[in-house]
C-alpha cells in the first residue's frame, strides 16, 4: 500500500480490525471511550481513528478540520491502548494517535482551540494566559517555601496554580504534606508547565523546550526528588523527562500520604461519609498507582468506601485529558464523560467522589453543577478529606 | 447545503447527520474484502421517530438507506452499494425492559451484544442471553436480523430464533409491532400462534425494514461453566462423535475447529463440548456423561480428551477474544469467513474444502463450526486471514470464499449472510417459485427499492 | 542410531520381579506371573503389560537392578504399534513440543539455569536462592528433555530429539546444567545412558541447588513450622537417590512431613495424563485417594515438586483445605523473600 504520508509507526495502521473491543472496558459494561460516547461516530473511537489514519497516510482522504477534530478529541486515557485485542501493537495506539496530531500540528491543520492552547504555553508558561508572577500565589497563606534544597520539590503544575478548584488542591496537599514533616518547597513563579498535555497534542518541539527549561531548573537548583500535585505532570516526569536527560525520582501525593498515614504522621478523626474514588488515567491506567488513594481513604475512621462500577484499569476518563481540559472538544452534553462520569457516581450512593488530580476534580465539580446533583454530590479531593479528618 | 442534508439535520440535529469526507469514507466500507462504495449521507437517529422520519424522507425522494450495527458480518452487508443513506443505530441502545420471570429483554436496535450480556450479569445474574463471538460491540438487532447465532444456538436455534417480537420501521415509513406486542404490553412472541410475519424482516439483511426494538428471550445463567476439548485426527468420526453427544440433550454448546498452527493444533480436529451446572455435582456428572458417551473412541485410540489446563480460561471467555486476534496472523488486520449452515454429516467434505481453498488460493486459514439445534444443523466455517496492505490476498481471499459459496450450494447447503453476488449465486441455484415468493415480499414491503439495494434483489 | 540399553538376562535372574509385582495399578497372582509378563515384553512378545501400564514411571525406581521397565514397555508399545494415549493426543504433544527456533537464551557462561519448556520454571527459578543462575536461565523446545514421551510410547521422538537438545547445551559452552525439573535431570542420567547417549556437561538437580543456597543463608531462614504432605512427581522415579533430599530441604526450613500410606515408593502420581491414558475413573480415584491421604496426615499445605503436578491438583487441593505450593517458593517463604499467602 503506498502511502503519501509517513508517520514513525505507520506500518501498524493497517492492521486495526476495527473491531471494536477498544470502545469498551473489559466486562463491556459501557463504552469507554470519551470521544465515542460523546460524539457517537465510530470515526471518533479509537477504530475509527486507525482507519482514518490508514486514509490520511495513503491520500484518500485529506486534513482537515473536521480529521483534527476526531484526533484532537482523543483524551489520552489509553483505554484502547489495554482492551485491544492485538497484543503484538496495541502498545503503540496512543503513540500513532500522537504522531498523526504532530503531523498536523507541522502542518498547521489544528482546531482553533489546541492553537490557542499552544500560544497561551509559548506567550505565558501557562495555558490560562495569567500572568507568570501570579504562578505561585496559591501557595500564600500555607507557610510553604520556595525550594532550597529540601528533600523534595513539590511541584504544583499549571490547573494547580491557576485554577479555583486545582489552587485549592494545591493548597490542602501541601499543607498536608508540610505539617506531616515533609521536607519540601515550591518553585513558585519559576515554575513552568510540565508539557505533559502539549506533547499528547503534538507540539513535540514545545515539549522539547519546556523540558528542557524544567530539567535546567531541576539540574541548577538540585532537585532530585519530586512530589507532584497532578498526575499529568507525574506522568510528564517519570515516562519521558527521563528519555531528555532528566535524573529525577517522580511521586505523586497520594503516595506520600499514604505513607505518612502508614507511619502514623497524620493522626485521624472520624469522617462518617460514603465515598467512592475516581481513578484519573494519568495516575492509574498510565502509571499503575490504584491502591494508595484508597489505602488513604481507608484509614479515615468512619469512612466507607464505595467503588464505581468502572474502576480501577477499567476507570471511564474525567474527559479532561488530551488537552480537552483546556480545548473542550468534547463539550458538555448529556453524553460527555464527566457527565457520564458523575451519573455512575450517584448511582453508588456515596456522598462524595474523592479525586486525586486537579483535572477530574474540577471536570467533576462543573459536571455536577450542570447535572443539578450538587445537593447530594460533592467532588472533593483525597487531601481534603483527609485534611477534613485530621486530628487537630 | 443540499435540501436534503438541510432535512436530515431537522429530524435528527447537527449532531446526527454527516456528509463529512471522514464519515463518509468510514461508513463506505466494512472490515471485509469487498469494495467500499461511498454513501451521501451517514446518519445516527436516536429514537423510532426519528427513523420513520428519515425513511419517509428517503421514500420521497428515493434515497437508499443502509441499517447499520458494527458492520462485523464481514461481507459488505452495510457497505451503501448504491449509495444513499447509512444509518448507523449505534446511538439507540437502551435496555427497555428485561421480564425476569418470562425470560424475555425488549433492547433498542443499536444496543450492543456486550452492554446486554453486561447488564444481566449487574442485574439480573440468573439469566443471560445468547451472546456470539463476535466483537461485543456488535448489535443484537444486526445479529438476529442475519441469523446470527451465539453460546445457546446448539441448544435453542438461531439467534433468531431467540426472538420475541420486534418493533420495525417498515420501507414505506409506518412503524409495525411483530408478534406479540403487536396484541399488548408482553413481548414473549415474535409470532406464534399468529401468522409469524417475523420472517419478512430475519434474514432480510436490512432490505425489508429497520428493527428499532427487539425481544430476546434469555435463559438461566448456571453457577458453573466448564468445557472438555475432545481431539480427533479421524475427520470421518466427526459426525458420529457430535450425534452421541447431542444425544446427551445436556450441553450448552459444540464447536469443531481445526487450523494449522499454533503447531499443538496440526493436524487434528477438536471438538469443544460446553456444559453447565449449579453446583459441582451437576457439573461433574455431566463431565462423567460426556467422556462415557465417547468411550468407544477413546477405547479404539482414534480420539481423546486433551488437558485443557492452560486454555480453559481463554475456552470459557464469552466472547472469545482471540477469534478477533485471527486477523493479526498474517500482521495485516483482516480476515472473512464463510459460514454455511449444512448437515452435521457433510463435516468431511466441508473441511476438505477448506483445506483445498487454501492451498489453491495460498491463504491462512481456520475453521469453525458450530452445532445449532441439538445437531439439526451446523455452522460450518471457513476463515481466511488477510493482509489489508496486499490487494492481490484479499482478492484470492474474496475469490476463495466464492468459490467456498459455489461449494455449498453444490452440496445443499444454506450460505450464511452471503454477500451480495452470494446472494445471487444462491437465488440462481433456489426453486423458482422460492425465488419469486422472495421477489413478491421484497416488492410489496418496499416498493421503492430503498432498503439496502443490491441485497436480495432477484433482478 | 540409539538403542535401548537392556540385558534380557539381568530379567531373566531377577529374584524379585518387583518392577511388576509392585505396581500399584496392574495386579499379578504370582511373582511367577509378574516375571513371565515381563519377560514376554522383554522377548517383544505381547503382554497385557502393553496394553494396561498407565505410564506412572514408578517401576524405573522399582527394579534395582538398572534394566529400565518402563523405557523397554514403551519402546515395545511403539515397535508394535500400540498406542498408550489416543493417537491424536500422542501427536499433539509430538508437535507441541517441537522445535521452532524460539528459544530463549539468557547470559549463559559455565552455568545454565534450564527451565526446559516449561514458562512457569523461569518465575521458580528467581529471587535470592537462584540469584547466581538465574540470569543464565534457557528456556525453549530447543532445550527441552523430551522425556514426556515416553508416557506416550513415542521413544522415537525421544531418540531424535535428545541428541539434538544435548548439542544445543553443549553449544552454549556450559559445563553444567541446573535442572528445575526432575524430567530434566532424568532424562540426562538416566534415559540418556539407557539409550548410550553422551551428555557432555553435569547435570545439577536442583534441590542439591536448592540445600547448598539454603546452607549459605542459613541466618536468613525463618522456620516456617508448617505441617505438609508432599508430591511425588512421576518423573521423581527416574533419579529415586534423590527422594531423601526433600526431607532433608523440609528439615531445614522447619518443615514436617508426617508419614501418609501414599509416601516414598508408594507415592501416588498426579495421575492427570492417566486420564487420556485409561479413563477418568482411574484418574479421579487416584486424585481421590492421594488427596484424603493428605488431609489424613494432616497436612496444611501440599508440596509440589513439579510444575504440572502443581497446575492439574492446585484447585483439587485448594478445594479441600489445602494451600499449594511448590517446594521452590516454600524455600522463598523461609528466608522471607515470599509471603505465606499462596494462590
Amino acid at each position: 500500500m503506498e502511502y503519501v504520508r509517513s508517520i514513525e509507526h505507520g506500518d501498524i495502521v493497517h492492521r486495526c480490525f476495527r473491531c471494536g473491543y477498544c470502545k469498551f472496558p473489559l466486562d463491556y459494561v459501557d463504552f469507554n471511550c470519551p470521544s465515542y460516547k460523546a460524539f457517537g461516530w465510530d470515526t471518533y473511537a479509537p477504530g475509527g481513528r486507525m482507519w482514518l489514519a490508514r486514509a490520511w497516510l495513503s491520500g484518500e482522504i485529506e486534513s482537515s478540520q473536521t480529521l483534527a477534530k476526531v484526533f484532537f478529541s482523543c483524551v489520552s486515557c489509553d483505554n484502547c491502548k489495554d482492551q485491544c485485542v492485538f497484543e503484538r501493537f496495541r502498545e503503540y495506539l496512543p503513540d500513532i494517535f500522537r504522531e498523526v496530531k504532530a503531523e498536523l500540528v507541522s502542518e498547521g491543520v489544528v482546531p482553533p482551540e489546541v492553537r490557542d492552547y499552544f500560544k497561551a504555553i509559548i506567550t505565558n508558561g501557562n495555558p490560562y494566559k495569567l500572568p507568570r508572577e501570579e504562578r505561585g500565589t496559591w501557595a500564600e497563606g500555607t507557610g510553604l517555601k520556595e525550594f532550597r534544597n529540601q528533600e523534595y520539590l513539590f511541584y504544583v503544575g499549571c490547573v494547580g496554580s491557576y485554577d479555583e478548584i486545582g489552587r485549592k488542591m494545591a493548597r490542602s496537599v501541601g499543607t498536608l504534606l508540610s505539617q506531616a514533616g515533609v521536607s519540601m518547597g515550591i518553585l513558585g513563579s519559576e515554575e513552568t508547565c510540565d508539557g505533559n498535555e502539549v506533547r499528547i497534542l503534538g507540539e513535540v518541539g514545545l515539549f522539547e523546550e519546556l523540558a528542557r527549561i524544567n530539567i535546567e531548573t531541576f539540574k541548577e537548583r538540585g532537585i532530585t526528588r519530586i512530589i507532584t500535585l497532578d498526575p499529568h505532570a507525574l506522568n510528564a516526569f517519570k515516562r519521558e523527562y527521563p528519555k531528555q536527560g532528566a535524573a529525577i525520582e517522580v511521586f505523586h501525593y497520594t503516595e506520600m500520604l499514604a505513607k505518612l498515614i502508614r507511619e502514623g504522621k497524620i493522626a485521624l478523626a472520624e469522617y462518617p461519609a460514603t465515598v467512592t474514588y475516581h481513578d484519573p488515567c494519568y495516575l492509574g491506567r498510565h502509571n499503575g498507582i490504584y491502591d494508595a488513594p484508597r489505602d488513604i481513604l481507608r484509614a479515615v475512621p468512619g469512612l466507607e468506601l464505595v467503588e464505581l462500577r468502572r474502576n480501577r484499569q477499567f476507570a471511564f476518563c474525567c474527559g479532561g485529558g488530551g488537552g480537552n481540559f483546556f480545548t473542550d472538544i468534547l463539550g458538555t452534553g448529556e453524553d460527555s464523560a464527566s457527565r457520564v462520569r458523575v451519573r455512575e457516581a450517584l448511582q453508588t450512593g456515596a456522598s462524595v467522589i474523592a479525586v486525586a488530580c486537579p483535572t477530574c476534580a474540577k471536570m467533576l465539580d462543573d459536571a455536577v453543577k450542570i447535572e443539578g446533583m450538587d445537593d447530594r454530590l460533592e467532588v472533593l479531593s483525597i487531601a481534603e478529606i483527609v485534611s477534613r479528618a485530621q486530628v487537630r | 447545503m443540499s435540501e436534503t442534508l438541510q432535512s436530515l439535520k431537522e429530524i435528527v440535529g447537527e449532531r446526527g447527520v454527516s456528509n463529512r469526507p471522514e464519515e463518509l469514507w468510514f461508513y463506505s466500507r466494512d472490515p471485509g474484502v469487498l469494495d467500499p462504495h461511498l454513501p451521501d449521507y451517514v446518519v445516527a437517529p436516536k429514537t423510532t421517530e426519528e427513523i420513520q422520519k428519515i425513511v419517509q424522507l428517503a421514500n420521497r425522494e428515493k434515497i437508499p438507506i443502509v441499517p447499520m450495527g458494527n458492520g462485523m458480518a464481514l461481507t459488505g452487508l452495510v457497505i451503501p452499494l448504491k449509495g444513499g443513506i447509512v444509518m448507523d443505530m449505534k446511538r439507540m441502545s437502551r435496555i427497555i425492559e428485561v421480564n425476569e420471570m418470562a425470560r424475555y429483554a425488549v433492547v433498542e436496535g443499536g444496543t450492543s451484544q456486550g452492554v446486554l450480556a453486561a447488564y444481566l450479569q449487574d442485574h439480573h445474574p440468573r439469566l443471560r442471553h445468547s451472546l456470539p463471538d463476535a466483537p461485543p460491540t456488535t448489535t443484537i438487532a444486526a445479529n438476529v436480523s442475519l441469523h446470527g447465532q451465539g453460546r445457546l444456538t446448539q441448544q435453542y436455534g438461531f439467534n433468531s430464533d431467540m426472538v420475541t417480537g420486534m418493533e420495525v420501521v417498515l420501507p414505506t415509513g409506518e412503524v409495525c409491532k411483530i408478534g406479540s406486542p403487536s396484541l399488548g404490553p408482553y413481548w414473549f412472541s415474535k409470532g406464534p400462534t399468529l401468522p409469524d410475519l417475523s420472517g419478512l424482516f430475519l434474514g432480510w439483511l436490512g432490505a425489508t425494514g429497520i428493527i428499532t426494538k427487539v425481544g430476546l428471550k434469555l435463559f438461566p445463567n448456571k453457577k458453573f461453566r466448564d468445557a472438555e476439548l475432545f481431539v480427533t485426527d479421524r475427520v470421518n468420526l466427526v459426525p458420529d462423535i457430535l450425534y452421541k453427544l447431542t444425544h446427551l440433550e445436556m450441553l450448552e454448546d459444540i464447536n469443531v475447529w481445526f487450523q494449522p498452527k499454533p503447531y499443538i493444533f496440526k493436524d487434528n480436529y477438536h471438538i469443544t463440548i460446553y456444559f453447565t451446572g449449579d453446583t459441582e455435582e451437576e457439573v461433574e456428572f455431566k463431565r462423567r456423561m460426556i467422556w462415557d458417551c465417547l468411550q468407544e473412541f477413546m477405547d479404539s485410540k482414534d480420539a481423546g480428551f486433551m488437558n485443557t489446563q492452560y486454555m480453559k480460561e481463554m475456552l470459557l471467555e464469552m466472547p472469545q477474544r482471540g477469534i478477533a486476534a485471527f486477523a493479526d496472523v498474517p500482521r495485516g488486520g483482516g480476515f472473512e469467513y464463510s459460514g454455511p449452515i449444512t448437515i452435521i454429516e457433510h463435516y468431511p467434505q466441508y473441511a476438505a474444502n477448506v483445506i483445498r481453498l487454501a492451498e489453491k488460493y495460498d491463504l491462512l486459514y481456520a475453521s469453525a463450526a458450530r452445532l445449532i439445534s441439538g445437531g439439526h444443523s451446523m455452522m460450518f466455517s471457513i476463515s481466511f486471514a488477510f493482509n489489508r496492505a496486499d490487494p492481490a490476498m484479499m482478492k484470492r481471499v474474496k475469490d476463495a470464499l466464492d468459490e467456498a459459496t459455489a461449494f455449498v450450494l453444490e452440496m445443499g447447503g444454506v450460505p450464511w449472510k452471503p454477500n451480495y453476488v452470494e446472494q445471487r449465486m444462491t437465488m440462481e441455484k433456489m426453486d423458482p417459485v422460492s425465488r419469486n415468493l422472495l421477489q413478491m415480499v421484497k416488492k410489496n414491503l418496499d416498493p421503492n427499492g430503498i432498503m439496502n439495494p443490491g441485497n436480495w434483489e432477484v433482478n | 542410531m540409539y538403542a535401548l540399553n537392556v540385558s534380557e538376562k539381568v530379567c531373566a535372574t531377577c529374584p524379585s520381579a518387583d518392577c511388576l509385582l509392585k505396581c500399584q495399578y496392574m495386579s499379578f497372582g504370582s511373582k511367577r506371573e509378574a516375571h513371565e509378563e515381563m519377560m514376554k515384553v522383554m522377548r517383544g512378545e505381547e503382554s497385557r503389560v502393553l496394553h494396561d501400564c498407565v505410564t506412572c514411571y514408578a517401576c524405573e525406581e522399582y527394579c534395582k537392578r538398572g534394566n529400565h521397565p518402563f523405557y523397554l514397555i514403551s519402546e515395545r508399545r511403539e515397535e508394535k504399534g500400540i498406542y498408550s494415549a489416543p493417537r491424536p493426543i500422542t501427536n499433539q504433544w509430538i508437535n507441541m513440543t517441537r522445535m521452532q527456533g524460539k528459544q530463549m537464551v539468557g547470559k549463559v557462561e559455565d552455568t545454565a539455569l534450564s527451565c526446559c519448556f516449561i514458562p512457569d520454571l523461569l518465575g521458580l527459578g528467581s529471587g535470592e536462592l537462584f540469584r547466581d543462575v538465574s540470569p543464565a536461565a534457557v528456556l525453549g523446545a530447543e532445550f527441552m528433555c523430551p522425556a514426556v514421551h515416553t508416557h506416550f510410547a513415542k521413544m522415537s521422538v525421544i531418540k531424535e530429539r535428545l541428541p539434538i537438545v544435548i548439542e544445543n547445551l553443549k553449544n552454549l559452552g556450559v559445563q553444567e546444567v541446573v535442572c528445575l525439573h526432575d524430567e530434566c535431570y532424568g532424562t540426562y542420567t538416566s534415559i540418556a545412558p539407557a539409550y548410550g547417549m553422551d551428555v557432555p556437561f553435569k547435570p545439577v538437580y536442583y534441590m542439591d541447588f536448592l540445600l547448598d543456597r539454603l546452607k549459605d543463608l542459613e541466618e536468613k531462614i525463618t522456620p516456617l513450622n508448617i505441617t505438609v504432605a508432599y508430591q511425588r512427581p512421576c518423573s521423581n522415579r527416574l533419579i529415586p537417590d534423590k527422594h531423601r533430599l526433600v526431607r532433608e530441604i523440609f528439615d531445614r526450613i522447619g518443615v514436617d512431613m508426617p508419614d501418609r500410606e501414599y509416601q516414598d515408593e508408594n507415592a501416588l502420581c498426579c495421575a492427570e495424563l492417566f486420564r487420556p491414558i485409561s479413563g477418568y475413573r482411574l484418574a479421579d480415584d487416584v486424585q481421590k485417594r492421594n488427596i484424603d491421604d493428605m488431609l489424613a496426615a494432616g497436612a496444611e499445605y501440599c508440596v509440589f515438586n513439579c510444575p504440572a503436578c502443581q497446575s492439574v491438583l492446585s484447585e483439587k487441593v485448594s478445594k479441600k483445605g489445602l494451600k499449594p505450593v511448590h517446594i521452590i517458593d516454600l524455600c522463598k517463604m523461609a528466608i522471607g523473600e515470599m509471603g505465606r499467602e499462596v494462590q
